[in-house]
């Protein structure tokens, strides 16, 4: 534990660690199953607030914001799925992006509208300051057992006619239906789970932060979880996990380089995008790494005589 | 057993299939042949609804299924392959002939989350049904393997495979020898038959004139979308409007 915190790993930046490898995981489904969607923060700021004013508001206990940051997350992806997800690549990226934006403003005028609506003062979401004074109530041993679980989780859906079913319709979606899997349930319910999961993820976090504000659930944290995915690598769900607690710990492990911190994250993160092109945990991107280090030197020879 | 009744696929103002009747009796084997770009790959989208007619009937066992989702279609009984090999290539042949079978399966992800009797017995049945078919094809010994390594003869007959696994009354075959060699094409073709033995009916797509006359009980000839001719392959291969069709008209009675 003293080695963890001589290098800038506390408590907190531990627990920052486990929501956002909770988040890769999030955007993992969704990729796995060959949908690039941005939905995830718009998703997660759904979770905070609803989580926060179920627990500030309401007085509820954590577990029960968090199954209803779930439901309402859950929930809202239905008629968000059905449209968007006939699109795809990029055009599904932006219709995402597109969705978070809309979330995002959605929270910041919240209050407003309500008021306009009801003739009364609002006070729920607080616009652009967004609720502070959050009690920091997650606990570390909480977000562990959540992780174990979302981990048994992603183990037996690898293992199911689902599960084969999602990694089909990735590769080759018209001969996925061929095969008679129907593309539309499949790509919906995992445009749920993953919503789920994210909105999970966003009340845990948002009883970490102590505030919240609309601007946390940009453009910006939408990348970020995507990072957690693409560095981890999406070919098992081991790489999110680690993309999420590698990309979280870099920046304090940095500490010592100061003002260069931005720079040396940086460039280890487009190292690791260049010379392993499928994520840190990726058996055959680290061989071929590797293989490609130790014949570097002959490779120059062969050059310099040619 | 299947039958298209005046099928119609406009692409814009390209005519892809016009007004094409077409029947698949009940334990035959089909034969489709036509120049290139003759329609011959649309109509099997059309069947295996990847892709879906301007107008007309498509009907299998008398139900209409011309606006059916390929899933419905493939559930119903229809299997296809692919004239260019559409494997999931980057999962073992195993898991090609699992992912077949998905319309017969039953278990949900709960199933799997809490390992319900259901759940194992059907996996159980899954991977059996898939061993029977490995040893049909002679894939055995590449169960493990990824299926975009395997060789060019092996990818075609895992896509056989792969069709079967739906468990079909009725399979759609798209060139199923192309770049194959004349002992494999022989061999396919009497996987082919092998199928009719087993109950089984089929529409075969094919250049090799050889295979269509190993396997084929009737032909059907596409051009420019449109049927030109049917009947035996031997009829076929005297009629002079196919032989127009394929090899151009005789110079003498030649149109300027």
């Amino acid at each position: 534990m003293d080695f963890f915190r001589s290098i800038g790993i506390t408590e907190i930046v531990f627990q920052f660690m486990l929501v956002n490898s909770i988040l890769g995981l999030s955007i993992y489904l969704t990729l796995y199953t060959g949908m690039f969607s941005l939905a995830n923060a718009g998703f997660m700021a759904i979770g905070a607030y609803t989580g926060v004013i179920l627990t500030q508001n309401f007085d509820l206990p954590l577990g029960v914001a968090l199954i209803g940051g779930m439901i309402l997350g859950g929930i809202i992806a239905i008629p968000i799925g059905f449209p968007v997800l006939r699109l795809k690549d990029i055009y599904l990226a932006i219709a995402t992006i597109g969705f978070g934006e809309v979330v995002r403003i959605l929270i910041l005028n919240f209050d407003t509208l309500a008021e306009s609506i009801t003739g009364q003062e609002v006070k729920l979401t607080r616009g652009a300051l967004g609720i502070t004074g959050i009690p920091k109530i997650t606990e570390t041993w909480q977000l562990i057992v959540f992780l174990v679980v979302v981990a048994y989780f992603m183990i037996r859906l690898h293992r199911s006619r689902f599960g084969r079913a999602m990694a089909a319709i990735r590769q080759d979606e018209q001969a996925a239906a061929n095969m008679g899997i129907n593309v539309v349930y499949v790509k919906n319910t995992v445009f749920i789970m993953s919503a789920v999961l994210a909105a999970a993820a966003g009340v845990l976090k948002a009883h970490l932060t102590r505030t919240i504000s609309p601007g946390d659930f940009g453009f910006d944290q939408a990348v970020s979880i995507l990072a957690f995915a693409v560095l981890g690598g999406t070919s098992t769900w081991i790489g999110p996990i680690i993309g999420g607690f590698v990309l979280t710990a870099l920046p304090e492990i940095l500490r010592d380089f100061k003002q260069y911190r931005g720079i040396v994250n940086g460039s280890i993160l487009l190292l690791v995008i260049v010379y392993l092109p499928g994520g840190l945990v990726n058996p055959a991107g680290w061989s071929r790494l590797w293989k490609r280090l130790r014949q570097s030197p002959e490779a120059g020879e062969n050059h310099a005589r040619t | 057993m299947l039958e298209l009744e005046k099928v119609t696929r406009l692409f814009g103002g390209l005519t892809a299939l016009n007004n094409v009747n077409l029947i698949v009796p009940a334990n035959k084997i089909v034969g489709l042949i036509g120049p290139n770009g003759a329609g011959k790959t649309t109509l099997i989208n059309n069947i295996s609804g990847l892709d879906h007619p301007t107008s007309g009937q498509i009907r299998l066992n008398g139900a209409e299924i011309q606006n059916a989702p390929p899933h419905r279609i493939t559930r119903a009984g229809i299997a296809r392959t692919y004239q260019n090999i559409r494997l999931f290539s980057d999962m073992t042949v195993l898991e090609n002939l699992l992912i077949g079978q998905h319309g017969r399966g039953q278990a949900t992800f709960l199933d799997s989350l809490v390992f319900t009797p259901r759940f194992r017995a059907e996996e159980r049945d899954l991977h059996e049904r898939a061993a029977q078919l490995l040893e049909r094809f002679n894939l055995t010994h590449a169960a493990n393997l990824r299926a975009g390594n395997l060789p060019y003869g092996d990818q075609r007959r895992l896509e056989m495979a792969r069709a079967l696994a739906t468990n079909p009354k009725l399979v759609l075959l798209d060139e199923p020898t192309a770049g194959m060699n004349p002992i494999e094409t022989q061999q396919l073709g009497e996987q082919i038959i092998r199928l009719q033995e087993d109950g089984l009916t089929a529409l075969v797509i094919e250049h090799d004139m050889s295979l269509i006359h190993q396997v084929c009980d009737e032909v059907y000839v596409l051009n420019f979308g449109q049927i030109l001719a049917h009947g035996t392959p031997d009829e076929i291969k005297r009629d002079p409007v196919v032989i127009e069709a394929y090899l151009g008209k005789d110079e003498d009675h030649g149109a300027a």
